[in-house]
C-alpha cells in the first residue's frame, strides 16, 4: 500500500474548487475512475451472485424467483444434483480428474522447475522454450492435437478418463514450473550453500533446506492445478468418450445449450465452493509457511497475487 | 556441490512428458492435415514423412479462406469480434487498473480481491450467469422493458453479435486487468512527480509518462487474452449458437464433432496456429525476458 503524496483536501473548499481539484490534481481521486471501477466490479460479480441465487429457486425457472428451496441440490427426486445420475457422475469425474492431475503434475512440475532453473548444459534452452508453449497455445489447438495423437499414434490410450488425465497434466505442468521457479529465484542459493558449508550432504541440503523453503510454492501450485483442472472445459470435452466421462463444465455446457434447470446453477455453485475452499486452504497454508518472511509493505492481497499466475 | 547430472535428471520427466504429449501431438495434426483420406471409410490417413506430404487438403482449405470462399466470412468475423472485444476490454480495463494502482487508497485490498475473484469462478458458470440474465424473461429484458428502454423483450440469445462480444469481453477481461494493474503499479511515482514539477499538465504527464511506461503491460495483457479468444468456440455456442455468429473455433469444432472431414479440421487448426505464431512468440519472449530479469538480480 502506498500513501505517497496522497494529498488531503483542505476542509473549506468550494464545490467549484473541488471539481477543479479532481481535474487538475493527478493524485486526487477522479470520480470518473471511481465510477468505472466500482461499476466494473458490480458488473463482474453480480451476475454470478444472481446465478447462485437461482440455484436455490423453489420453481423450475432460472429467471423468476419463487422462494428459497434446496430442492435442486438434493430435494428433487429426479432432477437434483444428488439424484440426477448424470450430474452426480460428472461431479465425481471432475474431482477424479483434478485429484489425479494434482498428484501427477505437481511432482513433475516441481522437478522440472528445479532442473530448468539450474541446468546450464546443452538442451536446457530448448527445454525452457518447450515448457512455455502450453501456456500460450489456444486450448482448441491442444484439444485437436491430443485427440489426433490418441487416435493415430498412442492408440492404446482411448478417449476417456485416462486421455483426459494425460491432457490435464500436459497443460498443468507449466503453471507449476512458473510458480515454483519464481519462488526458487527469490530464495536464491545462499541457504543451500550455507548448509553445504556446515557439512550437509547434497541430498540433505535438497531435502532439508530447499524443499521446506519451496513448500509454500508447491502448495500454491497444487491448489492452482486443482482449480484449473476443475474449471477446464475444452480439453475435457475433446478427450471425453461420452456421457460416462463428462465433467461438470461439460454438463453446464450441454445443459445451457439445451434447456437448463436450476440444478445446473446448483452444480455450478458447488464447483465454485470447491474451488474457493481449495484456494483458501492453500492460501492459509502459504501464510503459515511464509510467516516472518513478509515485509510490512506486502499486503494480504498482494501475496494473494501469487495465486493468479 | 551437486552432481552434474542432477539438474538435467530433474528436468527429464517433465521434458519427456511435454515432448510426448505436446510436440508429438502437434506433429500428428500436421501429419493429418498433410495426409490423405481413406476413400471407403472416409477416415483421415496421416502421412508421417514430411517429404511425402500431400498438400491437396491444405490448399483446398486455404482456397476456402480466400475472398468468396466458405471460410472467408468466418475468418473476417472472428477478427472483427476479437478486435472489438479487445478494444472494449482495454477501454474498461485500463481505467480500472489505473484507479486501483494509483488512487484506491484504503479500498485497494478489497478491490484487488474482487479483481482476482473471477479467476476462481468457472468460465462456464460466468457464461451460464449471462444466459440466465439474457433469457427472454430474464432480468435484463425485464429491466429494459420496465424502464421503457425497450418496447418488448429482445431475443438476446438468438444470434446477436453484440451478445457474443459482450460475452467475450465479460469472459476475458479479468485476464487483461491483472497484468495491466501489475504494470501500472510498478511505475515509479518519482517519474510522474518529475514530469509535474517540470510543468507538464496532468494529461501530458499521463500521455508521456504513465502510458509509455505501461506499454509492456498493455501488450502483454492484450496478447494474453487475444490468443484464447481466437480459439474460442464455446462462448458463441453458449450465448448464440447461430451460424451467423460462428467463429473460426466453431469451424474446427464442427469438422471434428459430427462433421465429415477431420482432415479439413486439422488443416484449419494448423492455419490458426500459424496465424497466431507471431503473438505466441511475442508473449513467450516477454515471459522469457521477465525470467531473466529476475535471475540477474
Amino acid at each position: 500500500m502506498t500513501t505517497v503524496a496522497e494529498r488531503q483536501a483542505a476542509p473549506s473548499l468550494s464545490t467549484w474548487e473541488r471539481v477543479r481539484g479532481w481535474v487538475t490534481n493527478p493524485w486526487g481521486r477522479p470520480r470518473f475512475l471511481v465510477l468505472v471501477t466500482w461499476g466494473y466490479m458490480i458488473w463482474a460479480i453480480v451476475p454470478v451472485l444472481i446465478a447462485i441465487q437461482f440455484s436455490f429457486n423453489a420453481s423450475r425457472s432460472r429467471t423468476t424467483w419463487a422462494g428459497f428451496s434446496t430442492r435442486w441440490y438434493w430435494g428433487d427426486p429426479v432432477d437434483s444434483v444428488w439424484n440426477d445420475p448424470g450430474l452426480r457422475h460428472s461431479l465425481e469425474q471432475s474431482l477424479k480428474l483434478a485429484g489425479a492431475d494434482v498428484l501427477i503434475a505437481t511432482p513433475i512440475g516441481v522437478l522440472l522447475a528445479l532442473g530448468l532453473a539450474r541446468w546450464r548444459g546443452r538442451g536446457s534452452r530448448p527445454a525452457n522454450f518447450l515448457m512455455l508453449f502450453p501456456l500460450v497455445t489456444p486450448e482448441i489447438v491442444m484439444g485437436v492435437s491430443l485427440l489426433l495423437v490418441f487416435s493415430h499414434v498412442f492408440t492404446f490410450v482411448h478417449t476417456g478418463t485416462l486421455a483426459q488425465i494425460l491432457g490435464h497434466v500436459t497443460f498443468s505442468i507449466s503453471y507449476v514450473v512458473v510458480i515454483v521457479r519464481g519462488r526458487l529465484f527469490s530464495i536464491g542459493r545462499q541457504y543451500e550453500e550455507a548448509a553445504a558449508d556446515l557439512g550437509a550432504s547434497p541430498t540433505s541440503a535438497l531435502t532439508r533446506v530447499l524443499l521446506p523453503l519451496l513448500a509454500p510454492a508447491i502448495v500454491a501450485s497444487a491448489a492452482i492445478v486443482f482449480a484449473i483442472s476443475i474449471d477446464d472445459f475444452v480439453i475435457s470435452q475433446w478427450l471425453s468418450s461420452g456421457e460416462d466421462t463428462d465433467t461438470v463444465p461439460i454438463q453446464i455446457y450441454s445443459a445451457t445449450r439445451g434447456a437448463p434447470l436450476p440444478s445446473t446453477n446448483a452444480i455450478a455453485t458447488i464447483m465454485l465452493l470447491v474451488t474457493f475452499v481449495s484456494i483458501l486452504l492453500a492460501f492459509l497454508v502459504w501464510r503459515v509457511f511464509t510467516r516472518g518472511e513478509r515485509r510490512a509493505a506486502q499486503s494480504t492481497a498482494e501475496s494473494m497475487g501469487a495465486f493468479t499466475v | 556441490m551437486y552432481r552434474r547430472w542432477l539438474w538435467p535428471g530433474f528436468a527429464l520427466p517433465g521434458t519427456l512428458w511435454l515432448i510426448l504429449l505436446f510436440l508429438v501431438p502437434f506433429y500428428a495434426v500436421l501429419a493429418v492435415a498433410f495426409g490423405t483420406v481413406d476413400p471407403i471409410l472416409q477416415q483421415p490417413v496421416p502421412i508421417w514423412n514430411p517429404l511425402e506430404w500431400n498438400v491437396g487438403w491444405m490448399t483446398e482449405t486455404l482456397s476456402r479462406f480466400a475472398p468468396g470462399g466458405t471460410f472467408y466470412g468466418v475468418a473476417i468475423r472472428t477478427i472483427v469480434y476479437v478486435v472489438v472485444s479487445l478494444a472494449l476490454c482495454l477501454l474498461i480495463g485500463y481505467p480500472v487498473a489505473y484507479y486501483i494502482s494509483r488512487h484506491a487508497g484504503r479500498t485497494k485490498n478489497v478491490l484487488l480481491i474482487l479483481l482476482i475473484l473471477p479467476f476462481w469462478i468457472s468460465y462456464l458458470m460466468r457464461m451460464l450467469a449471462w444466459v440466465n440474465l439474457l433469457a427472454p424473461d430474464g432480468y435484463v429484458n425485464r429491466f429494459l422493458t420496465f424502464t421503457h428502454l425497450l418496447g418488448e423483450p429482445r431475443d438476446w440469445l438468438g444470434g446477436a453479435p453484440s451478445t457474443v462480444i459482450l460475452a467475450l469481453v465479460y469472459g476475458y477481461i479479468p485476464y487483461l486487468i491483472l497484468p495491466l494493474y501489475a504494470a501500472l503499479d510498478r511505475i515509479d511515482r518519482s517519474h510522474l512527480e518529475a514530469a509535474r514539477d517540470l510543468g507538464a499538465s496532468p494529461l501530458r504527464a499521463f500521455l508521456h509518462v504513465t502510458l509509455p511506461l505501461s506499454k509492456a503491460g498493455i501488450l502483454g495483457g492484450a496478447v494474453l487474452i487475444t490468443l484464447p479468444m481466437f480459439g474460442d468456440y464455446y462462448t458463441p455456442n453458449l450465448v448464440s449458437g447461430a451460424p451467423a455468429t460462428s467463429m473460426i473455433g466453431n469451424q474446427i469444432d464442427l469438422y471434428f464433432h459430427g462433421g465429415p472431414q477431420p482432415t479439413i479440421g486439422a488443416a484449419i487448426t494448423v492455419l490458426l496456429a500459424a496465424f497466431l505464431t507471431v503473438l505466441m512468440a511475442y508473449y513467450m519472449w516477454t515471459i522469457h525476458r521477465a525470467t531473466h530479469e529476475v535471475r540477474d538480480v
